[in-house]
């Protein structure tokens, strides 16, 4: 927790320092009002005061009343600036930081919690820092304050408000070890309730089918049963705070008078009257303490959650990403889309064995090489290498002569028209999906969307859309079906007129007669472009230049879909589980 | 005590739309659980009443102390006083303890039960309703809308009665001491109430902002983080960086503004409370100093009006917290209120392990809204063991089929008719009884191997899931894991997806239903994995009358009826023979796979 002040920036350290100026001054007037009501008290009990005298006096107690309510004014406004904007910066650093990860970091703390990471967790961190402001330094000035005021008013009232805190604080000791594993739990067994909800949902269909809904309902009751029960635990043992809390504050004031009475009255005259006085003073300034550590506890109990919320942030803004950028910026070779494998080896880190295998392969410009084999036989893996999603373990993949580690990001990714194999949209219109990113620094022109649309085949569905390109995607595009993202998708490769499309397994999503004029269109419409298919469909890749064929990490094929038939055992294997006997012969 | 107003809601601010009806249904709900929550919010009020005694005996002690400062106080009085309060408070404390433990068993039981109610629900509701709404949505009934009813009602309930009692009680006590000191104490508090309501009415807008920009900013980062590798391969960080920190700026304006105003509202109570203070004490004097009063009221004024201006920020948050109760329960109450599938009595039963596997379909109709028929007088006659193959391009309804073969839909009109029954004769369990159903999506829950095969089914014997496993060439795969058919399906997700689909299979297997519904697709399955499931399947529709949604040339082939559909009607129907010859969208479909590009 600690670790994640460090990220105050200047102006909010400044802010910081002024508000334990003003929270100093707050509590100074704060606990100089007590002093003004006990002077109007003397001045209403003595006989014959002057109206005027209790104005001036509740004239001062007003003056502190307002000095202290500025000072928290402007308190409440450092707190809320430093909260607010550590949030943002906060929030801004750890997306700039994810932005940097690779596709390694990324796997490694998983999307969905790198989300939490940059949303719940931070809005936690930042709802302790602006209690922390206010609280953490206004408690103890104000208990040190007020003990000091009330130090030497004799012994008995100090013992009695020792008396009082050390209940608190052992009612808060106990509550926060008996209750906080207990609130740990309550979260595994929400998890479990909402698993067994959503599995019962998604699975509607199965659960009908097998008329389990009683199966269900029971495993759902079993675990509702046990969630209640804790909840109720958690919350019966906290139901004992607030009596506790209150009934101290109004004993407190009891016992003080009680116990003044006797020592008023064995007191010898003179120190009567100030012993009244003290006992008057002290119940007000008593209360304030006991609410102090009221306060500095009561932090602690929300510190657990926040501290485990930091250190989850932290851990993001630890790791360093693993790739790094090389320098090369322009074409120094004059190659265009050219390809070379040279012995890659690929491996995931910490891993023990190789998902790739010395990969030897060269692919010229304007050659449509694709990929298969079976799930995990790595042909996946080995285009992601292209634009060093990953980066080789061992060997070396050449880009146009280049080594692509020596290149700069934006200089390869320039080169490549990607296509993943689950359509990714974003929020926003067609055209800003399909214009996505920029190429050269620039986006593409109206005209090249337009063509690009023909190409990908959408433009049969986006001119029936009733705004056409500007119709407004929601969020995931959830508004269009999965083929018609995956058309928006390749458009939005084929805007950018890259060097080299890469096609990793884009096509499943769409029905064979489109998948078969899409690549018509595409292979006219760039006759240069070097093109990387990975499929599933032998349909989709038998007219392909090259087809390698993997298995097991290592190349056990390269050729066209004719020979691969005759030499190659595993293609075989693959063709024959698609194609009837006449298709296979005919080839 | 921390918590400032509305800040400390986090999202939980959402208007109800009907806020009395929804706070009547609650409360009517369970009459039980409100005469419990009666009895709490009674005990709340002595507990609070007991409260109010206080200070005004604590008055009589400071005035038995200050009469008797020069002749002795008379101890014995204040000893009584002394016990009795220590009584009170006793008292006091119990009621407030018992109101805590009503309130928290109250409404955690009755959470619960909402709880069980809805997943009830979910398990009566037309499937119809399920394709409209999204799981998210039904999950969040269950659990934060619950979870928000529970929270705020334990607390917002109690809150408003303690302030409600404890507003009208030192308005009472006020006006029976002195009425015109009781007007001074109103009138400097009502200063007080107008300028909370301002900052109220003005911080509210910034509130539903930074509710609406956070929404915005958790959905960017979620897009951007799934997104990650398109982003990076277009050159595209620059962009998003630039839209997110647009949304930032605006969450922090507002989350600025909204915490500032919320944060005032403590300061300004304090002040309220000390102006109050004074106003009383200055009137009080000129009251004194005429002898119309005495000095005691005036010490009993300085705690009572204390205890009036408390509850005022608790009405706000009070107020707050049950819009948030109304808003969640309106929710709860809208998805219990849904109109569930319509009860079957009085059904003809047809026995599974008698059925013959006959099939009709007789001028079926079928829309899924009423303007739009999507099947429009379909008929066919299938005989037991036939293969029905249902091809088409993605996203052309060939789940419609599915839908109202096992009668998760109501047909419009024309029948199916089972063995000589109508479909409208047998009660739903019965027809989802007479057919086993391999989806596409593998669905299998946390639970072990041999639950997930044995599936709702007690009948099913361990034997016998071994059995189907060796069939379909998955046994020697379950024994290579650590706990063999007890393994625990779950996070570790030791299977792929053919593997899946293979357990799926098997859980049909054990089933000995006439009628089989086969998704057949493998996409993104290995080839060796792929093999062993068309096997598996090809094994299943042995000895069944099968619907088969075909992905394969083989299966489209052999089977004796192919019903062709597209956008989704059944456009085409008849045996692959037929169906070229007719040269329709069939023959376009069935070739397109063999053409060569260029």
């Amino acid at each position: 927790m600690l670790k994640m002040f460090k990220n105050l920036k200047k102006k909010e350290i400044i802010f910081f320092l002024i508000s334990i100026a003003f929270i100093v001054l707050q509590v100074f007037l704060d606990l100089k009002i007590p002093d003004y009501m006990q002077e109007i008290t003397r001045l209403v009990q003595t006989e014959g005061s002057e109206i005027n005298d209790i104005l001036r006096e509740g004239g001062f107690m007003m003056l502190c009343a307002f000095g202290s309510l500025v000072g928290a004014v402007i308190t409440g406004y450092c707190a809320s600036f430093i909260g607010t904007s550590f949030e943002k910066n906060l929030r801004s650093k750890i997306f700039r930081k994810v932005e940097s990860f690779g596709m390694e970091e990324i796997k490694n703390f998983s999307t969905s919690s790198l989300i939490t990471r940059s949303t719940n967790d931070i809005t936690q961190v930042k709802m302790f820092v602006v209690m922390a402001i206010q609280m953490l330094i206004k408690a103890p000035i104000m208990a040190t304050v007020a003990i000091s005021k009330i130090a030497n008013k004799g012994w008995e009232f100090s013992l009695i408000t020792a008396i009082g805190v050390l209940i608190v604080l052992v009612m808060i000791i106990a509550l926060v070890l008996i209750v906080l594993p207990k609130f740990k739990k309550v979260q595994t067994l929400t998890d479990n309730l909402n698993r067994i909800t959503r599995e019962n949902l998604t699975g509607i269909r199965v659960v009908r089918a097998y008329n389990a809904e009683e199966y269900q309902l029971d495993k759902f009751e079993k675990a509702n049963d046990e969630l209640t029960r804790t909840h109720l635990f958690t919350q019966n043992a906290m139901a004992i705070m607030s009596p506790v809390m209150s009934t101290i504050m109004s004993a407190l004031s009891l016992a003080i008078y009680w116990v003044g009475a006797y020592l008023i009255n064995e007191a010898s005259m003179l120190e009567k009257m100030n012993i009244f006085g003290d006992m008057v003073t002290f119940s007000s300034y008593a209360v304030q303490v006991i609410m102090s550590f009221i306060m500095l506890v009561l932090l602690f109990v929300i510190y657990p959650r926040a501290s485990v919320s930091a250190k989850r942030i932290n851990e993001v803004l630890d790791t360093e990403p693993k790739i790094e950028e090389g320098d090369i910026d322009n074409d120094t070779t004059g190659i265009k889309g050219k390809i070379e494998f040279k012995n890659v080896s690929f491996k995931y880190p910490d891993a023990e064995e190789y998902i790739l295998k010395d990969i030897d392969l060269n692919i010229e410009r304007g050659e449509t090489v694709a990929f298969i084999g079976s799930t995990g036989s790595g042909k996946s893996t080995l285009i992601n290498l292209i634009p060093r999603f990953y980066d080789v373990t061992d060997g070396e993949i050449l880009v146009d002569g280049i080594d692509i580690r020596k290149m700069k990001k934006d200089f390869l990714n320039d080169k490549i028209g990607y296509i993943s194999q689950k359509a990714i949209m974003f929020k926003g219109s067609i055209e800003k999906n399909i214009t996505f990113g920029e190429v050269n620094g620039k986006k593409p022109d109206q005209k090249k969307v337009a063509e690009s649309i023909e190409v990908a085949q959408a433009k049969e569905f986006i001119d029936k859309l009733e705004k056409g390109i500007e119709t407004e995607l929601a969020q995931g595009g959830t508004n269009i079906s999965g083929g018609q993202k995956q058309r928006i998708s390749i458009a939005r490769a084929i805007a950018r007129t890259p060097e080299i499309y890469i096609f990793d397994d884009s096509f499943s999503a769409l029905d064979y007669k489109t998948d078969f004029s899409l690549r018509n269109a595409l292979k006219k419409y760039t006759k240069d472009a070097t093109i990387l298919i990975v499929a599933q469909r032998i349909g989709t890749i038998k007219d392909a230049d090259k087809i390698v064929v993997l298995d097991n990490g290592k190349c056990v094929g390269i050729g066209k879909h004719s020979e691969l038939l005759k030499k190659c055992d595993v293609y075989k294997e693959i063709a024959s589980s698609q194609l009837s006997k006449e298709e296979l012969e005919n080839a | 005590m921390h918590n400032h107003g509305p800040q400390g809601i986090n999202g939980e601010n959402a208007k109800a739309k009907d806020f009395k009806t929804s706070i009547k249904k609650l409360f009517t709900y369970n009459k039980t659980y409100f005469t419990l929550m009666i009895i709490g919010w009674i005990s709340a009020m002595a507990s609070t009443i007991l409260a109010l005694v206080g200070p005004d005996k604590l008055k009589v002690i400071t005035d038995a102390i200050t009469s008797g400062l020069r002749t002795g106080i008379d101890l014995d009085k204040i000893d009584k006083i002394g016990f009795l309060l220590v009584l009170l408070f006793s008292l006091s404390f119990l009621f407030n303890f018992i109101e805590g433990l009503i309130m928290a068993n109250v409404t955690n039981r009755f959470s619960k039960e909402m709880r069980k109610e809805i997943a009830k629900k979910i398990n009566k509701l037309p499937l119809s309703y399920f394709d409209k709404t999204t799981v998210g949505d039904t999950l969040s009934r269950v659990t934060n809308d619950i979870d928000t009813i529970g929270h705020t009602m334990n607390q917002s309930f109690s809150t408003l009665i303690v302030a409600i009692t404890m507003f009208f009680g030192s308005l009472f006590m006020m006006i029976k001491t002195s009425p015109l000191m009781a007007l001074t104490a109103v009138i400097s508090t009502l200063l007080g109430f107008a300028l909370m309501f301002i900052i109220l009415r003005n911080s509210q807008k910034y509130f539903t902002k930074v509710q609406a920009e956070l929404g915005n900013i958790n959905g960017h980062i979620e897009e951007v983080y799934s997104g990650h590798n398109v982003i990076k391969v277009y050159n595209a960080e620059k962009e998003v960086e630039k839209e997110f920190d647009e949304i930032n700026e605006r969450l922090y304006e507002n989350g600025l503004k909204s915490q500032f105003y919320s944060g005032l509202m403590q300061p300004i109570m304090g002040f309220i409370g000390n102006f109050g203070y004074v106003a009383v004490c200055i009137v009080g004097a000129i009251l004194t100093m005429k002898g119309d009063t005495t000095f005691g009221v005036i010490v009993a004024f300085m705690i009572y009006i204390r205890l009036f201006t408390q509850p005022l920020t608790q009405f706000a948050q009070a107020m707050t917290q049950l819009q948030s109760t109304a808003a969640a329960s309106e929710r709860v109450f809208e998805f219990l209120e849904e109109k569930e599938e319509t009860s079957e009595i009085d059904k003809k039963v047809l026995d599974k392990k008698t059925a013959e596997g006959n099939i009709e379909f007789k001028n079926i109709e079928f829309g899924y809204d009423r303007d739009h028929k999507i099947i429009k007088n379909f008929s066919a006659k299938i005989k037991p063991g036939q293969k029905i193959a249902i091809v088409g391009p993605t996203g052309a309804g060939k789940t419609t089929i599915v839908n109202l073969l096992m009668k998760f839909y109501e047909i419009d009109g024309g029948d199916i008719i089972i063995d000589g029954i109508s479909i409208k004769d047998l009660s739903r369990s019965n027809v989802h009884d007479l057919f086993v159903m391999v989806l596409q999506d593998t669905w299998l829950f946390e639970g072990s191997i041999m639950e997930n095969i044995k599936y709702n089914d007690p009948n099913v014997t361990d034997e016998k899931v071994i059995e189907a496993c060796k069939t379909i060439g998955l046994d020697h795969f379950i024994k290579t894991l650590p706990d063999g058919y007890d393994t625990v399906l779950g996070d570790t997700d030791a299977m792929s997806q053919g593997q899946k689909q293979l357990l799926t299979i098997a859980r049909s297997m054990v089933d000995d239903s006439p009628f089989l519904i086969l998704d057949e697709a493998t996409s993104s399955v290995d080839t060796r994995t792929e093999i062993m499931v068309q096997n598996a399947m090809d094994k299943l529709t042995k000895g069944r009358t099968s619907f088969i949604i075909a992905h394969r040339l083989s299966t489209i082939k052999n089977a004796d009826l192919i019903l062709v559909m597209k956008d989704g009607n059944i456009i085409e129907q008849g045996n692959h023979k037929e169906l070229l010859k007719e040269k329709g969208f069939y023959a376009e479909l069935y070739n397109s796979q063999f053409q060569s590009s260029l």
